[in-house]
């Protein structure tokens, strides 16, 4: 699954020792793109492009982020507008801080505090399955995305930071579901997951870092 | 808004779809990867592979055959079947699943659920349970293990509630009075287990028809899981969801 050739013909992605990277990858690998997986300051600083995937927990993932010295790499490539996508915990540790690891700080690139969903009781937790994502981004752009997960970043009261695009999704309230930013991409669902519309969006994301897709999408996505 | 997920399961053996009235009689019904490219094509929302003879047989899943659904698809994996430990979850995930089900390993050792959600996120870990009616249970329905075989002594209801509070993030509920037979899921179990968590429930076992799928979300489901009916017909599945969303079900199209 490792790609070869040099680092500017395909993406890195952060290797977190949890979670489906397997299926990032395998995402990539459909839209004929090489994907490597990678756990050093300074690959992640010379990568043309950059998944911070995200399954587990706020906390201890911040904590394996900044054990592995990854943490200013990523928060640089934020505000060097270097390609990046931040997936689900990828985005919540993106923020300041979260209710699921009270105490622990976040990257703090996204001025914004993550919580528990407060739901009436007919609503599920966790978050799990499709829903619709609202927004007109240059990258992510309408459709059903597949979700999972118990946090998230509430609407309410919140201001899209300066130059920041914000996608939201509905459940016992608005959240954030993805905000971009030129390359700088983040979303709390599943891409990867996300059927052809997903791989739309990785496309998108990928030609940013001058990453082309060789392959057609079905169900009229571009790539 | 959140949509009701129609579920393709894959019964594996071997290496190749089987499929079989309770488990019996197993027939051949092609290649894995291939069944499953062509029910994400179909409007899967999800797909679930079940090694049927990982228990009995104690070899743990097919990795070959999670390596090649996932490449063959872009819609969430659950395995099951055989999955005892952390080491089973990381090799599973190493190959491309993003959930992993465990059902007889949590009977025998709850703490199970809690120690796996801890590691891989609530989200990684379905609790699997297969029930049967019985009228001296409290809920009137027993909890089975060992792909239905053992009469566990666990009461449906219960055991629910108690998975969701040790961690579980989602219950596939089967029916082994329905399972197989193409009446209909078991709308009573469903509301059974619905009433007592606030876990997303996946019904299973029974479903044949496009009312069978209305009835079991009209009944609480939030997932909907069939076997035989989209392993025939894979277009079954862009059926189901047409009548499904014309009876006011939100779905995905």
């Amino acid at each position: 699954m490792t790609g070869r050739g040099p680092a500017s013909q395909r993406v890195t992605i952060i290797e977190t020792g949890v979670g489906n990277t397997a299926s990032v990858v395998a995402a990539f690998a459909r839209l004929g793109i090489a994907a490597e997986r990678a756990n050093g300051p300074a690959s992640i600083r010379n990568a043309s492009a950059v998944v911070l995937p995200g399954v587990g927990a706020f906390g201890p993932g911040l904590a394996a982020l900044r054990g592995g010295g990854l943490d200013s790499a990523i928060i640089d490539r934020v505000r060097a507008g270097s390609p990046l996508l931040a997936i689900c915990l990828g985005l919540q540790m993106l923020c300041a801080s979260s209710d699921e690891s009270p105490g622990a700080t976040g990257l703090s690139v996204l001025p914004a505090a993550v919580a528990r969903f407060g739901l009436p009781a007919s609503l599920r937790l966790p978050h799990m399955g499709w829903n619709t994502v609202s927004g007109d981004g240059p990258i992510v752009r309408p459709g059903h995305a597949y979700f999972a997960h118990s946090f998230r970043v509430s609407t309410e009261g919140v201001e899209p930071p300066e130059g920041w695009s914000i996608a939201t999704t509905e459940y016992g309230g608005g959240f954030i579901a993805a905000v971009e930013r030129g390359p700088v991409v983040a979303c709390q669902f599943h891409p990867e997951l996300s059927g052809s519309w997903g791989l739309g969006l990785l496309a998108r994301w990928a030609r940013t870092a001058g990453l082309e897709a060789t392959c057609t999408i079905p169900a009229g996505e571009a790539c | 808004m959140l949509t009701i997920r129609i579920i393709p399961c894959l019964d594996v053996r071997s290496g190749r779809v089987v499929k079989g009235v309770r488990f019996q009689n197993l027939r051949d019904m092609g290649d894995p990867a291939t069944l499953a490219a062509a029910q994400e094509a179909a409007g899967a929302d999800e797909l679930v592979v079940l090694d049927i003879t990982a228990t009995d047989e104690a070899r743990g899943t097919r990795l070959e055959t999670v390596r090649s659904v996932r490449a063959a698809i872009g819609i969430p994996l659950t395995i099951g079947g055989g999955v005892r430990a952390a080491e089973d979850v990381e090799s599973l995930l190493e190959a491309g699943a993003d959930k992993v089900a465990v059902n007889t390993a949590a009977i025998l050792d709850p703490a199970l659920i809690t120690a796996l959600a801890a590691r891989f996120g609530a989200q990684c870990v379905v609790a699997s349970i297969d029930c049967r009616s019985d009228p001296a249970a409290a809920s009137g329905f027993t909890v089975v293990s060992h792909a239905g075989k053992v009469n566990a002594g666990l009461d449906l209801a219960e055991w629910a509630a108690r998975v969701e509070a040790l961690g579980a993030g989602e219950i596939v509920l089967t029916s082994w009075n329905n399972d197989g037979t193409g009446g209909g899921y078991d709308l009573d179990a469903i509301r059974r287990v619905r009433a007592r968590v606030n876990l997303p429930v996946i019904a299973s076992g029974g479903a044949a028809t496009a009312g069978h799928f209305i009835d079991a979300a009209r009944a609480g489901a939030d997932a909907l899981l069939a076997a035989t009916v989209f392993h025939e017909r894979p277009e079954t599945i862009g059926d189901t969801k047409r009548a499904l969303a014309q009876a006011g079900v939100p779905i995905r199209l």
